[in-house]
């Protein structure tokens, strides 16, 4: 046997910089700004791209190693929680409807995030950075792969979860999630990296993994608690991945710093306003809940966002003004939003139901200054209809945020009574809007929004029909048609959940698994 | 402010009048009554006249709320944009100056929802 | 004063790791949740490879801390030897 000759290990510091520099060289028959084409034109100025430091100093050969690890242990459970038919341990059968709204709006997120940082590593000149991006876009296809197959699982069973991929680009609540995105990754690399690695990873993705995933679990949903919080182990490196975006760009030149403050005040209320659909299933969706939106919003927000805020404070970063709108809509937010689909329970991909009456106290004991006064009148009217026959299904299309494209459910801050309408002239047409913020974004860059695929506006140009289908024929039925080019089954995927298949064949199930037939 | 961008960026609206074949949207929202979670949008003729708004298709969209039967539509209150407006029920969309993409809004003195909780 | 905090996921990986740190940090507080421990501390927070592979009774690297990691919050200092979150505000 050969003597190996003993090697002094090198420590993690210069390891990092072993692997992470020098990887690159310098172009000669290409100019620079034909190969990094989108790096200068957002206005971000960098002098030096080495500056730039991943504090967790994780080289790709690690990277492997623990992604393996964890793929492992997500497989082993999952498995075992399929073979075991873990779907029927769940609280009750309406927990799964969050499962479909994740599926069919966040996965495919997941997906664009992915091609996302693949994108912006490839435009970003420095080593560094571009190994960070790349590790990331791993991350996200990862995530996207293992929410499909976990959630594979329940698709065998329960209805909603058929054609997540087709539903995403069609549905009208799902072109809230998708324009979000859609909107970030058409932005340019650094607009990007702010818009996802920071204000959506490091301030929001908190409230969207950690109470929504731990809630998972208290649930009984060992599978999607499993693949979150395999998720969330990647989203820890990304929180930090975005701070250190945001701390590099703003030590580069001091010309960078208004840049910087208008897309964390952009991102940080677009990211907001999507997770107004965390808000609702934290409080409405979960049989048994962990904690309301509220108290979620107070310690990610507030507490921890507000510690990262002060701490930006010697670059000049400061707290994004819509915190304070935010605050106001706390106690409103999963009220208004859960309302809107009792309304639109037609047209959704999932089941809604009025609460039962404890879980009416629960929301009235967490939200003491808002809810019996505005929505438990609401939802005990809803509830007394439902019971003589008369469930309330809105027929009418609503109108939309052209920012947003959320329906303008959000009242004026402030006045909880009063719908809040904002509205902009631009070249000869009239833009809404739900709130000055989304206002704001749409006067910044109009020629964007202007773009923006509203849903309701499809329907009425006859862009939401099946191929073929003729809206002048005689007893042309709209809704129907707009389900069909939906793949949303009426009377099986919609509706409310109370008589729902689902309902019945989960009952008949867990029946069938607790005693002998 | 324009879109920053590495080369021209312009383009057509998406919700341009000339692709709704004819009709042109108008949105109308019942102030106090969030039972119906937000204003509805609707696309309707310019040639339309406003009464067959309140007679043929307001029924439909807001008939489910108690209150609806209770409106006097002589004493409810108009508002374009947020300011007092007076439609002219027997004129049309168009004469009444409304265009394309115009949010109006109706408040109904003495009711006020569920329990008179605004919803 | 501002708080950071490092949330890891309730299993036997995570146990001494977890034991780990509040001997560590006297100030730490420590919030179980279902499934998640979250370890909330004001300004500072370390973790330290000795205190765990002390507890463990094996070599310890740091990053094996990813696998079971959920989120963290505070600016990153890594070494071999010790992990510290931190605010500097």
């Amino acid at each position: 046997m050969d003597m190996q000759a003993t090697k002094k290990k090198l420590g993690l510091k210069e390891r990092y910089q072993v692997m992470t520099r020098g990887l690159d060289w310098e172009p000669s028959y290409q100019k620079k700004e034909d190969i990094y084409p989108y790096v200068a034109y957002e206005g971000i100025k960098i002098h030096d791209w080495d500056k730039w430091e991943d504090p967790f100093r994780l080289t790709m050969d690690a990277y492997w190693k623990y992604q393996a690890e964890k793929e492992r242990k997500l497989y082993a459970i999952i498995d075992a929680y399929a073979q075991n038919n873990g779907h029927l341990n769940v609280t009750d059968a309406r927990y799964l409807n969050t499962v479909k709204l994740f599926l069919t709006g966040v996965s495919p997120l997941e997906y664009m995030a992915h091609r996302g940082f693949a994108h912006a590593g490839r435009q970003f000149p420095g080593a560094g950075p571009r190994v960070a991006c790349l590790m990331q876009s791993l991350d996200e296809i990862r995530h996207a792969q293992t929410q499909i197959h976990a959630l594979s699982n329940y698709n065998k069973h329960y209805n909603g979860l058929h054609d997540f991929r087709h539903m995403h680009d069609r549905v009208w609540y799902l072109s809230v999630p998708k324009s979000f995105f859609d909107d970030a990754v058409t932005a340019g690399p650094f607009e990007f990296m702010v818009a996802i690695g920071f204000s959506f990873e490091y301030v929001l993705t908190n409230l969207l993994f950690v109470p929504f995933v731990s809630g998972a679990a208290y649930n009984g949903d060992m599978s999607t608690m499993t693949f979150g919080f395999s998720a969330q182990s990647d989203e820890a490196r990304h929180m930090t991945l975005g701070l250190e975006v945001i701390k590099f760009i703003l030590e580069q030149d001091p010309d960078n710093l208004p840049i910087v403050q208008r897309w964390i005040d952009k991102w940080t209320w677009r990211g907001y306003r999507v997770l107004t659909l965390v808000a609702m299933m934290m409080d409405y969706m979960l049989p048994k809940r962990t904690m309301s939106w509220k108290e979620a919003w107070e310690v990610y927000f507030e507490e921890n966002g507000g510690a990262l805020f002060k701490d930006l404070a010697r670059y000049g970063i400061t707290m994004p003004k819509c915190a304070e709108t935010i605050a106001l809509e706390k106690d409103h937010l999963s009220h208004q939003a859960w309302g809107t689909f009792y309304n639109y329970g037609a047209a959704a991909a999932f089941h809604t139901w009025v609460p039962e009456k404890e879980e009416l106290d629960w929301l009235a004991s967490k939200y003491p200054d808002s809810f019996d006064k505005h929505y438990r009148p609401r939802l005990e009217y809803w509830r007394e209809q439902a019971a003589k026959g008369n469930r309330f299904y809105n027929k009418t299309l609503p109108m939309l945020c052209q920012t947003c494209q959320i329906p303008m459910l959000f009242t004026e801050p402030g006045d909880p009574t009063k719908i809040c309408y904002r509205e902009v002239d631009y070249k000869d047409n009239k833009y809404h809007f739900c709130s000055d913020h989304c206002k704001e974004i749409f006067e910044h860059e109009p020629e964007k929004y202007i773009q923006s695929w509203l849903p309701v506006h499809q329907i009425y140009q006859g862009n939401c029909f099946p191929e073929g289908t003729d809206p002048t024929a005689e007893g042309f039925d709209p809704l129907a048609a707009v389900l069909q080019y939906y793949h949303l089954e009426f009377g099986r995927d919609n509706l409310d959940f109370e008589g729902s298949e689902d309902q019945k064949n989960f009952d008949a199930w867990r029946g069938m698994a607790t005693k002998n037939a | 402010m324009a879109v920053a961008a590495v080369k021209t960026y312009e383009f057509e609206p998406a919700d341009a009048l000339d692709k709704f074949h004819g009709a042109q949207l108008l949105y109308i929202g019942w102030e106090d009554h969030l039972l119906f979670c937000a204003p509805f949008a609707f696309p309707f003729p310019p040639t339309m006249p406003f009464g067959a708004i309140v007679d043929q298709v307001l029924p439909g969209s807001f008939g489910y709320h108690p209150d609806f039967a209770r409106i006097d539509w002589a004493q409810a209150e108009w508002f374009k944009s947020g300011k007092p407006w007076s439609p002219d029920f027997a004129k049309s969309l168009a004469e009444n100056g409304l265009k394309h993409k115009d949010v109006i809004r109706f408040r109904t003195p003495g009711l006020t929802g569920i329990q008179g909780s605004c919803s | 004063m501002s708080t950071v905090f490092i949330a890891l996921q309730t299993n036997e990986d995570t146990r001494p790791i977890i034991e780990a740190i509040v001997a560590d940090n006297p100030h730490a507080r420590v919030n179980e949740q279902p499934a998640m421990v979250k370890i909330d501390a004001e300004r500072t927070l370390t973790v330290r490879r000795s205190s765990i592979e002390a507890l463990l009774g094996r070599d310890f690297d740091l990053q094996e801390l990813h696998i079971n990691l959920i989120s963290l919050s505070g600016n990153i200092d890594e070494t071999d030897d010790e992990l510290t979150l931190s605010w500097n505000a």
